[in-house]
């Protein structure tokens, strides 16, 4: 199915998901089920420069500590904290992106979340990998203080809840369990869920249809499954529904574009489809880091999209978690330090110049993949619905041309 | 003093206050206050003892505002710490 994603472990032996883009599926056509390393015997980590790799890393390790964002937030909200800033900001997408704000926000959001998991004996606090030192994930329990699920995201919980209107977290969590069990993404299957409910298969806010849908159709490859584990897409297609938040076929995530403007400009152009990760501007737009970009205008969408997307390329190449970009946006030392720890690491000399380039080039191979495979300027536009339907409270609508969007790739 | 000044009402206005994640600890989560008219948003913050370093976001009937802002009767004023997430 589409939405299969790859699946790890986290120190615990629980899953953590690799999701979006369908990963998944390319494995299973491929065949594979599973790749399992054995480092027994092993040389292990070779590090050119030792001295200089660790003081590097120490430099690194304090930036992360340091912000606000990586050293106190992240670790004590998870990602979850953000469902009511976007309430607040008007700009999170409720009832398959009908309006930006949804009513029962408080019970689904990261400060509830946290309470309710402390309550429970959970953790608040949790590595999703052996030396993480943001430690944003968490152990949520259910009212018996059983295990329910970890790396329960902002993402996960506003696509359940405000899109699909499940105002109840522990059928989230419970849905988000079930989704790694299976091995799909948990973004694809909410927003596709949120119009499963427009085209009537099941009625907006009901979480137990949600699981049932999960564990009785998807998980089980009924000719219903197949259809709703291909995507937001695919169950538009086969319902006739045109609000569909799809780009490139990937579905849209938790921020709305007519009112984030900038993270719409990232939508767009993406080269995996609507993602948000690859240029994050809602740090900017929304959260004061990395300077400030009003969200509700046009201006300097395109520009900052494009200097976060290039950014992130770089970074995402080197096996670091997007959410060092907190710090490295506000804390001048800590992308040098991460520079010098490549460099210490290979016994080389990038310079932030060359990271840059390394950002544009890979940009840019994988647009060049997409035009061979067939892609068109047509494909970086956001569903027409966007362009006519205003979004509440702000009542404003995408209005980026597309020789506006196609700017972005002028670099 | 004048005359006019002194039959001049001392007029306020009634405003909703946000608090979110940690800044609710010690505090509230949501709150209707009264301030005298011309308070602006800075003048709030520092009667909540937040420290200014902390902030991440101040939204002011749902679009970001700067601390030197003057709130109006009816406001709904939400202040954000400094968060981040995916």
């Amino acid at each position: 199915m589409t939405a299969a994603n790859i699946s790890v472990k986290d120190p615990d032996s629980k899953i953590r998901s690799h999701g979006r883009g369908g990963h998944g599926a390319v494995m299973g056509s491929k065949k594979i089920k599973f790749i399992s390393i054995d480092d027994q015997g092993a040389p292990g980590i070779k590090i050119a420069e030792p001295e200089k790799f660790k003081a590097a890393a120490r430099t690194f390790a304090k930036a992360l500590l340091d912000h606000p964002v990586s050293g106190e937030g992240l670790p004590t909200y998870g990602t979850n904290v953000l469902v009511n800033v976007l309430n607040e900001a008007g700009g999170l997408p409720t009832r398959n992106f009908t309006v930006g704000q949804f009513a029962a926000h408080d019970n689904i959001s990261g400060e509830t979340m946290h309470d309710t998991i402390a309550a429970r004996g959970g953790k608040t606090k949790h590595g999703c990998h052996a030396g993480c030192i943001i430690q944003c994930s968490q152990v949520y329990n259910d009212k018996d203080g059983k295990y329910v699920t970890s790396g329960f995201e902002y993402e996960t919980i506003w696509g359940l809840g405000a899109d699909c209107c499940v105002d109840n977290l522990d059928d989230i969590a419970l849905a988000d369990n079930v989704m790694d069990d299976i091995g799909i993404d948990s973004i694809e299957t909410a927003v596709m869920f949120g119009v499963a409910m427009e085209a009537g298969i099941l009625p907006f806010g009901d979480g137990k249809g949600i699981i049932r849908l999960l564990k009785e159709e998807i998980a089980k490859a009924t000719p219903l499954g197949r259809i709703l584990g291909g995507g937001a897409g695919a169950v538009g297609k086969a319902y006739g529904v045109t609000r569909v938040p799809v780009v490139k076929n990937q579905g849209i995530p938790a921020y709305d574009p007519r009112s984030v403007k900038g993270i719409g400009i990232t939508y767009a152009t993406s080269t995996m489809g609507a993602d948000h990760t690859s240029g994050y501007t809602i740090a900017t737009n929304i959260l004061n880091v990395g300077g400030y970009v009003d969200p509700l205008k046009k201006d300097g969408q395109v520009e900052l999209s494009r200097n976060l997307q290039i950014a992130t390329a770089a970074v995402d190449s080197t096996g670091m978690c997007i959410f060092i970009a907190f710090p490295a946006l506000d804390i001048p030392e800590c992308l040098p330090a991460l520079i010098d720890m490549i460099n210490a690491r290979f016994g080389i000399n990038l310079t932030g110049d060359d990271v840059t380039n390394l950002g544009k080039y890979i940009l840019k191979t994988e647009r060049q993949f997409n035009i061979e495979a067939g892609f068109t300027k047509a494909d970086d536009r956001l569903p027409e619905f966007f362009n006519t339907e205003p979004v509440a409270p702000h009542n404003v609508v995408w209005d980026f041309s597309g020789e506006e969007i196609d700017e972005f790739w002028n670099f | 003093m004048q005359t006019t000044e002194a039959f001049q009402l001392h007029e306020t206005i009634q405003i909703t206050l946000k608090l979110f994640a940690t800044f609710r600890i010690g505090r509230f989560t949501v709150a209707s206050r009264e301030y005298a008219k011309g308070t602006n948003i800075a003048a709030v913050i520092r009667e909540l003892l937040i420290p200014e370093g902390q902030i991440g976001t101040i939204m002011l009937n749902s679009r970001h505002a700067d601390p030197d802002r003057e709130l109006n009767d009816g406001d709904i004023l939400a202040i954000f710490p400094l968060v981040g997430g995916g």
